[in-house]
């Protein structure tokens, strides 16, 4: 690990001067993954502010919105009362993340921000875009069972040429995704928000960007609209083990039921993509439908026509598929 | 509630005797003995598996503040015990070990190639990510599926007459022709890591030019010294290996390993103390590991379920320079009552590291081909599994035509059968289903040869009547101190709080390294017996106090007293014997081996696994819901730590079964799985209620405490047992580990 100059700022805004003045410097959190990343060598901040004593641990519910700041701990976030009742689908999602000792260290933000696990990116031996751009993508003829199977492009005409084939691997964004939560992002300029949707990227040809964070910007919070999905949600994750494992494939099903039909329904998938995948058509095709396996089957191999596998990963796209099905099941109840 | 206590509410067995010290952290591991002057030490380790090294650029490293050497074959001292370097280098015949830091050349990915020596560990790191290392690449081979050409009979087996690995052959193999039915099917286990959650590690100290201390992870105090003492040209005495507790190994401290060297170098070279921990990421190309192997076995029987023949055919992965050798189809010879069977090993040596000695070594590997064969066998002959196993039941051992010293594997099968409720299982495969998940059952047998060295050990009985037992055996996670213990206080009869075991150090009597399950068969012998000399010489002295413990026949020990007879109420204390003839100790040495019997008797530990496991229907994952295990062991020493014993081999088996794989990217050499998030071992999630059982019956041929071992078979079979129960539950047969999802969809 490279020598580094720690700072520790008394606000927010001293936090986001502290990170103009110097473009070096990284923010640190929970440091679950970033303390990994500087052990390998592949970040090395020479400044590291911690931001853990900020105040922006807050979850509250206020008139019809759920914000919980960015250094909520993901253990704690699981266990809220609002988050239990009003989006079940994000505490499972964080339960089925990580272990309890990480949850226990790992904050929301950190979360939002945390880096593909591809192990070519963490080996410094080994070609990896993401790393370093222009060196190649290891894993597209190498070991990539675990990749991505969607890309830039699909669903709008065809796969574009993508430099890296690494998935996003965090549970709770999936979760959010589909929950359409908005990112609280504080910077030189003021308070902006964006919609986790376009907080993320897909690799495209500058994978070395993850988000569309700007240099030097914090997030402060997230936030999710009261919605009608608690009685119809389900994370499901697939896992080469019970628990502590990366998803093979995850999906985070959101769905309103009334009379016996579906009438509003959201979706995203994780382990597919560069970014939590959100499968815009869900809506259009639950909408108004009794749930049946036939329906979700229809509906899990439509989204899995523009699905795209590498050597070893062609499992994923049944795999997928299936664990929409799933998902499904378990949501509407149907067995 | 505790769970031991139900299973077994009579028993008595001791708690770990350095429980409370590993739980609490008092217990010293090897990289944490604090010693003056110490300085710490990182690896620099090749990127490439075939080539020479042209250039290592260390300045900029140098300059980090606090580094002391980069060490490497440019400048590395001369190891005395090591032949003169040549000039150019060339590349070492096989059945040479590797010599680090000796010459330019690469021979696998993750080789040392330099080391940092610095003030803290956190500068040696950082000086080690700045060293650059220039190569001169050479065409590698990795693949083992493409290499498989290349395969060839162990030179071990052409040079050594009556080398077990030779080819097999009894009856005639060809005798499958008249078979009624008949599998032919092909196996693979990919390379697979020990991963202790210990990392190895070592401090390094030299006293003046000719005297040694290692504070080094390792499994065998004795054999380190040895190999240690004749790689620098020392008397043994003047080397001392210290290793007294252990974070589990598995086998991969079985051997002196380059990185041990090179701390040891680095310590001779610097005249200081050198500290060198292995980063997980090292641990997959520094310590060895279980060889990927391919199987393939041609077995058939007659229609009314006798085996007419078994061929079985192993290949493992080597290095280019040394052979690792394992039992991979062994227990072809010996398991079954089959008239006709032959066996052919072979290796392929690779651009990789040695690969080395991973928990039931061969027989994990070929077990899982054999009993997954014996399955398939059943169900094709519609047989019961069991029932199978049973009608091949060999009452002798078919392989040496001797008796067995004993065997009581139809015990084990009829217990777990009735534990796990065999009988109600539905034969069809794919039949059962539980809340949506698809019910299997599945079996294995399991079994491991006997392991029996000459051990020492010695008492001390201490004037306050307590008894120091020393023996320079190890403990990597059984509980050994706890065993012996227990051995120690049932032949001295006395409380266990008053016998302290010493173990871990190579200034103890000798004993063989924790290998082979060999430990309590001989190390626990040789206490049984150093306890009952030592017992004998306290009767005798007994005896010149009083005359009722002249008939030492009817002499009884209990309560850390003598009673004779034995039912007298007053007995006489151990502390005043000694006290009586003014001793401040009575110190005992015995040895005990192996003797006539062994030519005698074929011997070995039996078993067998019953598993459950439910199988997600879309998703394909397995999980393992229940496991029984029985064990013929003999006489089983301390339940409690047995027990432990056996549910980490279960735990280790479904590992293998389920989740281990060493993924290397054949581009580069190059492994990339090197962390736990990409290297998988079951966590607490995947491991579920184990029962544990044991015959306990005392195997009296074997030894005197008629014990054999337990390490291994505790995994020998679990992975076929899973494999058979995911056929069960599923109607898919797979022959390749592990059985991820992906291979069930």
């Amino acid at each position: 690990m490279k020598p580094f100059q720690y700072l520790r700022p008394k606000s927010v805004a001293e936090a986001i001067s502290m990170a103009a003045d110097y473009p070096e410097a990284q923010y640190i959190a929970g440091g679950t993954n970033l303390v990994d990343l500087m052990k390998r060598g592949i970040a090395s901040p020479s400044k590291l502010i911690d931001i853990n004593h900020l105040p922006l641990k807050k979850i509250e519910h206020r008139y019809d919105r759920l914000r919980i700041g960015a250094l909520a701990l993901n253990s704690d976030v699981a266990k809220h009362k609002s988050v239990v009742s009003r989006q079940p689908l994000l505490a499972q999602a964080l339960l089925a993340g990580a272990s309890g000792q990480l949850r226990n260290m790992a904050t929301v933000g950190g979360n939002l921000l945390q880096r593909t696990r591809c192990s070519y990116f963490y080996d410094l031996a080994l070609p990896c875009n993401k790393r370093k751009p222009g060196a190649g993508c290891g894993a597209e003829a190498g070991i990539n069972r675990t990749h991505a199977i969607f890309f830039a492009g699909n669903g709008f005409g065809g796969n574009e040429k993508s430099a890296c084939i690494a998935v996003h691997p965090s549970d709770m964004c999936v979760a959010l995704t589909a929950l359409d939560t908005e990112v609280v992002i504080n910077g030189t300029g003021g308070e902006r928000r964006v919609l986790l949707k376009d907080f993320h990227r897909l690799s495209t040809l500058q994978p070395e960007l993850d988000t569309n964070l700007q240099p030097g910007e914090l997030v402060t919070a997230i936030e999710v609209t009261d919605n009608a999905f608690a009685q119809h949600s389900h994370y499901l994750k697939v896992r080469d083990r019970a628990s502590y494992a990366f998803a093979l494939v995850s999906v985070a099903a959101a769905l309103q039921m009334d009379g016996g039909r579906i009438w509003d329904a959201r979706m995203a998938l994780g382990g597919v993509a560069h970014k939590p995948w959100r499968y815009w058509a869900i809506d259009l095709m639950l909408r108004g439908q009794a749930p049946s396996e036939k329906l979700f089957r229809e509906v899990a191999e439509h989204e899995m026509q523009s699905a795209k596998a590498t050597e070893q990963n062609a499992f994923k796209i049944k795999l997928t598929s299936n664990a929409i099905v799933a998902a499904l099941k378990a949501a509407t109840g149907i067995s | 509630m505790n769970r031991q206590s139900l299973e077994n509410p009579s028993d008595t067995s001791l708690s770990r005797v350095d429980g409370a010290a590993k739980v609490t952290g008092t217990a010293i591991y090897s990289a944490e003995y604090a010693v003056p002057g110490i300085v710490h030490a990182v690896l620099v380790t090749s990127t490439i598996a075939k080539g020479s090294i042209t250039a290592i650029e260390s300045h900029e490293a140098e300059t980090v503040p606090g580094v002391l050497a980069v060490i490497s074959h440019l400048n590395a001292i001369t190891v005395p015990g090591w032949p003169p370097k040549k000039q150019p280098a060339e590349r070492v015949p096989p059945g040479t070990a590797f010599r680090v830091f000796y010459d330019s050349l690469i021979y696998f990915d993750g080789q040392p190639v330099a080391m940092i020596v610095a003030g803290t560990h956190e500068q040696a790191a950082h000086a080690a990510s700045l060293v650059r290392v220039t190569y001169r690449q050479e065409a590698h081979q990795t693949h083992f599926e493409k290499n498989m050409g290349k395969s060839g009979i162990p030179l071990n087996a052409q040079r050594a007459q009556n080398s077990p690995f030779q080819d097999y052959e009894r009856g005639d193999a060809s005798a499958l022709h008249n078979a009624d039915v008949r599998i032919d099917a092909e196996y693979t286990i990919p390379t697979q890591h020990h991963q202790p959650l210990e990392p190895h590690a070592i401090i390094a100290v030299w006293e003046g030019d000719d005297k040694l201390t290692v504070y080094d992870k390792n499994q065998g105090v004795k054999s380190a010294q040895g190999q240690l003492a004749q790689a620098f040209k020392l008397p043994r005495e003047n080397v001392e290996v210290v290793s007294k507790y252990i974070g589990g190994a598995f086998g991969s401290g079985i051997r002196v390993w380059p990185h041990t060297l090179a701390a040891v170098i680095a310590a001779k070279q610097l005249k200081r103390p050198v500290k060198l921990v292995l980063g997980r990421e090292q641990m997959f190309t520094s310590v060895g590991y279980r060889p990927y192997t391919k199987q393939k076995i041609s077995i058939g029987a007659v229609k009314d379920g006798r085996l007419a023949g078994i061929v079985h055919e192993g290949t493992g992965q080597t290095s280019m320079y040394e052979e690792h050798l394992e039992r991979t189809v062994f227990a072809s010879r010996a398991l079954y009552a089959c008239p006709h069977v032959a066996t052919r090993y072979r290796l392929l040596p690779l651009d990789v590291n040695t690969p080395t000695w991973m928990r039931g070594p061969g027989d994990a590997t070929g077990m899982f081909a054999l009993e997954s064969a014996m399955d398939e066998l059943a169900y094709a002959l519609k047989t019961d599994p069991l029932e199978f196993r049973l009608k091949n039941y060999a009452e002798s051992d078919p392989e040496r035509n001797l008796p067995w010293s004993a065997k009581s594997l139809r015990e084990c099968y009829e217990l777990g059968a009735e534990k796990i409720g065999w009988k109600n299982r539905l034969p069809e495969p794919r039949s059962v289903k539980r809340n949506g998940m698809l019910l299997g059952y599945g079996m294995a047998s399991s079994l491991y040869g006997f392991h029996r060295h000459p051990s020492r050990a010695r008492a001390v009985m201490q004037a306050d009547g307590s008894v120091i037992v020393q023996s320079a055996t190890m403990d990597i996670g059984p509980g050994t101190g706890t065993a012996m213990t227990r051995i120690a206080a049932k032949v001295l009869g006395m409380n266990a709080q008053k016998v302290r075991f010493d173990l871990g150090h190579s200034a103890l009597p000798d004993a063989p390294g924790q290998n082979g399950s060999s430990t309590i068969p001989s190390v626990g012998s040789a206490v049984h017996v150093v306890c009952e000399a030592l017992k004998s010489k306290l009767i005798a002295l007994a005896g010149e106090m009083s005359d009722r413990f002249k008939a030492t026949g009817q002499v009884v020990a209990k309560n850390g007293q003598l009673f004779s007879p034995a039912e007298d109420k007053d007995g006489l204390s151990y502390a005043d014997i000694l006290k009586y003839h003014h001793l401040n100790e009575l110190e005992v040495m015995e040895e005990s081996k192996s003797g006539a019997e062994r030519d005698q008797y074929s011997m070995y530990s039996f078993g067998c696994h019953f598993v459950e496991v439910e199988v997600n229907p879309l998703t394909g994952e397995v999980r393992v819901t229940r496991v029984v295990t029985c064990a013929d062991v003999g006489a089983i020493i301390n339940y409690k730590t047995a027990r432990s014993q056996s549910i980490g081999g279960i735990v280790g088996g479904i590992g293998m079964a389920l989740m281990e794989h060493s993924a290397m990217d054949h581009r580069f050499g190059r492994y990339v799985t090197t962390d736990f998030a990409s290297y998988h071992i079951p966590v607490h999630a995947d491991v579920p209620p184990i029962e544990v059982y044991y015959i306990d019956k005392p195997d009296v041929q074997a030894n005197p405490i008629g014990s054999k071992g337990l390490g291994e078979i505790a995994i020998v079979g679990v992975a076929g047992a899973i494999a058979n129960a995911v056929f069960h539950a599923t109607g898919k047969r797979l022959r390749e580990l592990p059985i991820t999802p992906d291979k069930l969809i």
